[in-house]
């Protein structure tokens, strides 16, 4: 691997600023005349110098993991010369129990995939459930689900941030970055009454409608939260610590991030402008006027970039839904997957009828198959279900974002340092529960 | 290997300067079919057993024998450029009678298509199907739990071993649908198995597949790990 020189203007954001107000300089790296300030990739595999390889073991019980990976490591002194991950420690056969529940009862499956994005994940399978039974959601659920999308979006890039920071041992931002997650989680069990499970969604429309005053508080969270990107850009964008551990590192250019099937920001960092939302979009989403950041380095530091980046474009989203949400019914008007109302179902024999039937025997979809894929906040998230005409599906597939990244770490990792594992495997973003489903 | 790179914006081939837009109204049946199946047609005549549209998406079945060269087809010609290998997956039904499915979710990102190619294997027969790792890398992790979940021999694969199952695992291929949703063996018998396993086994150099770096190691510690030793805790 070539020695990769790219400057990046290093300061520090926490001390003192210069006569001219910008944050003082901190070379990383000095030239011998004392100007350039450059960071250097690290150095590729070292001369053998006695040809033992020693073999490491990381996890799956070990935090910087974020989860049960376990990664078995070659090493060459402290360089990585192949690396084996190992997953499946928290299957628990998603798919298969799927294949034996109706429609409606999967929803709650699909919090605990992926448990940073569930509620993304639960307007994700209902778009897949509704194609397969060719419902069109209403207007106003599907800004709802725009705005719910987004929320999610927002916790799980903060997340992201919080544990990456930690890892490459900056403890501050993970705060800022957990406190306005739980503004987010507050806003979420408002709504649904729920915060990390949230099961919001039904095939044909929403559990629940926002309650009153709830939009206040959404534009109250627009309005406050990108000083807390500032604040935390300010901290760690020009950072030299940051920038040295994260810069030239896991570089997959675009053609390898292609090939790998790499998605979301990861796809994005090198460079390649794929966002499920642009174009192959769902829930009127190119409606909106939002840009979708790109990186040029596909390294850990761009990653990290088009995160930050997100997060304000996501912003922009829902202050945008905010003001155009419609009146109206949240659940479509379809007796064959929306329970009719209570007082109907007492009252009307039709009503009971359908009630009756949509319990004891669930919403039936026609023959066919979907794969309906989301923009979640780690890539393409694909469900694909097939249909024989029963109310259960022959077969739910998950697509997961994180397994497909992941499965390229091996080809990231090589001729980095140890140390340097767990800064890639962190801007990886995965989550073990929907790799090993 | 080393950046900036050029920018690659997905769309960049498709001339019909069409924004994508949310799709509605989407018919079960019918719709307009994805040009490359009628490319597929053309090109592969024989292989081709039918081409459906079902919610707007196109399905291609294709011969089992010739689904490699058509997906290879599908990914170098400059008219079709399907470069980015979404997911694939297996579907078996339940009428044991009907054939097992395998799925390949292709997308274009120059032309922003979507494709999906599926192959029929008959379950008299082994159920083998070229492996697709020599075009997409990304088919590398996806065929391993293909292969682990419904026992589908990827052939050419260059590591085929199960993933979200342990090594070990003997009671078959989780998502057939002859699998009970419990297992197959009873609480008491996965327990008894489970302590009875040999933890160490998890820990040898066969499981690492690290075969060819085994020749480089110091003779003391090759003697260690073929006694079985652990290599790392």
């Amino acid at each position: 691997m070539a020695t990769q020189k790219r400057t990046v203007d290093v300061a520090l954001s926490t001390t003192g600023l210069d006569a001219e107000g910008r944050p003082q300089r901190v070379p990383l790296v000095t030239a011998t005349d004392g100007s350039a300030v450059a960071v250097e990739a690290p150095p590729g595999i070292e001369p053998d110098l006695d040809g033992e390889h020693m073999l490491i073991n990381i996890g799956p019980q070990h935090p910087a993991t974020h989860g049960v990976l376990r990664l078995v490591l070659e090493l060459d002194g402290e360089t990585v010369v192949r690396c084996i991950p190992h997953v499946g420690y928290l299957h628990c056969g998603f798919e298969k129990i799927g294949e034996y529940r109706q429609y409606n009862q999967i929803i709650p499956w699909t919090d605990r995939e992926d448990y940073l994005n569930s509620i993304g994940n639960n307007c994700a399978f209902a778009l897949g459930a509704e194609r397969l039974f060719g419902i069109d959601v209403t207007p106003r659920c599907t800004v709802l689900r725009v705005m719910a999308m987004e929320l999610s979006r927002i916790i799980s890039h903060l997340v992201w941030l919080g544990t990456t920071c930690i890892d490459i041992g900056a403890f501050t931002p993970f705060l800022w970055a957990f406190q306005e997650r739980e503004n987010v989680y507050n806003l979420l069990e408002g709504w649904v009454g729920a915060r990390l499970t949230t099961s919001a969604t039904r095939v044909g429309g929403m559990a629940a409608d926002i309650p009153d005053g709830w939009l206040d508080g959404l534009r109250n969270f627009v309005r406050t939260f990108p000083k807390t990107i500032d604040e935390i850009d300010r901290m760690l964008t020009k950072n030299g610590i940051w920038v040295g551990r994260t810069v030239g590192l896991g570089v997959m250019s675009p053609e390898e991030a292609v090939n790998y099937g790499l998605s979301g920001p990861m796809v994005r960092a090198s460079g390649v402008a794929y966002d499920v939302r642009k174009d192959f979009p769902y829930l009127d989403y190119e409606t909106y006027d939002f840009d979708v950041p790109v990186g040029t380095n596909g390294d850990v530091y761009d990653r990290y970039l088009v995160r930050m980046e997100e997060l304000r474009q996501s912003v922009r989203i829902l202050a945008q839904a905010a003001d155009r949400l419609p009146d109206g019914p949240v659940n479509v008007d379809d007796p064959r997957v929306i329970l009719p109302p209570k007082s109907k179902a007492t009252s009307e024999m039709e009503s009971m009828i359908h009630h009756f039937k949509l319990v004891m025997e669930g919403p039936r979809p026609p023959l066919g198959e979907a794969y309906v894929a989301i923009e979640s906040p780690k890539g393409e998230k694909g469900y694909y279900m097939v249909s024989d005409g029963t109310s259960k599906p022959v077969r739910w597939r998950i697509r997961p974002p994180s397994f497909v990244n992941l499965s390229a770490i091996s080809k990231m990792v090589e001729g980095h340092l140890l140390s340097d594992v767990i800064a890639i495997n962190a801007s990886i973003d995965i989550v073990m529960g929907e790799i090993d489903r | 290997m080393t950046g900036p790179f050029q920018i690659e914006y997905a769309g960049s081939a498709d001339t019909s300067a069409q924004v994508p837009a949310t799709p509605r109204n989407v018919p079960n049946r019918g719709g307009p079919v994805n040009p490359s199946a009628t490319d597929l047609r053309a090109k592969f005549a024989a292989a081709i057993r039918r081409v459906d549209v079902v919610w707007n998406e196109t399905n291609v079945y294709v011969a089992p024998e010739a689904a490699l060269d058509i997906i290879r087809w599908l990914h170098d010609d400059p008219s079709q450029r399907y470069d980015y290998l979404a997911d694939i997956t297996a579907v078996e039904y339940r009428d044991l009678e009907q054939p097992v499915e395998v799925v390949w979710h292709l997308r274009s990102l120059p032309y922003r298509r979507f494709l999906r190619v599926k192959a029929q294997l008959t379950k008299n027969r082994p159920l083998e199907i070229p492996s697709v790792w020599s075009i997409y890398k990304s088919a590398d992790w996806l065929e391993r739990e293909c292969y682990d979940m419904f026992g589908i021999k990827f052939v050419g694969h260059p590591d085929l071993r199960r993933i979200l199952m342990w090594e070990q695992y003997r009671e078959g291929f989780p998502l057939r649908k002859d699998f009970p949703l419990r297992g197959r063996f009873s609480r008491a018998e996965q327990l008894r198995q489970a302590l009875a396993a040999n933890p160490e086994a998890r820990y040898s150099m066969e499981e690492l597949s690290i075969a060819d770096a085994f020749e480089d190691l110091p003779t003391d510690m090759r003697q260690r790990l073929r006694g079985g030793e652990r290599t790392g805790e």
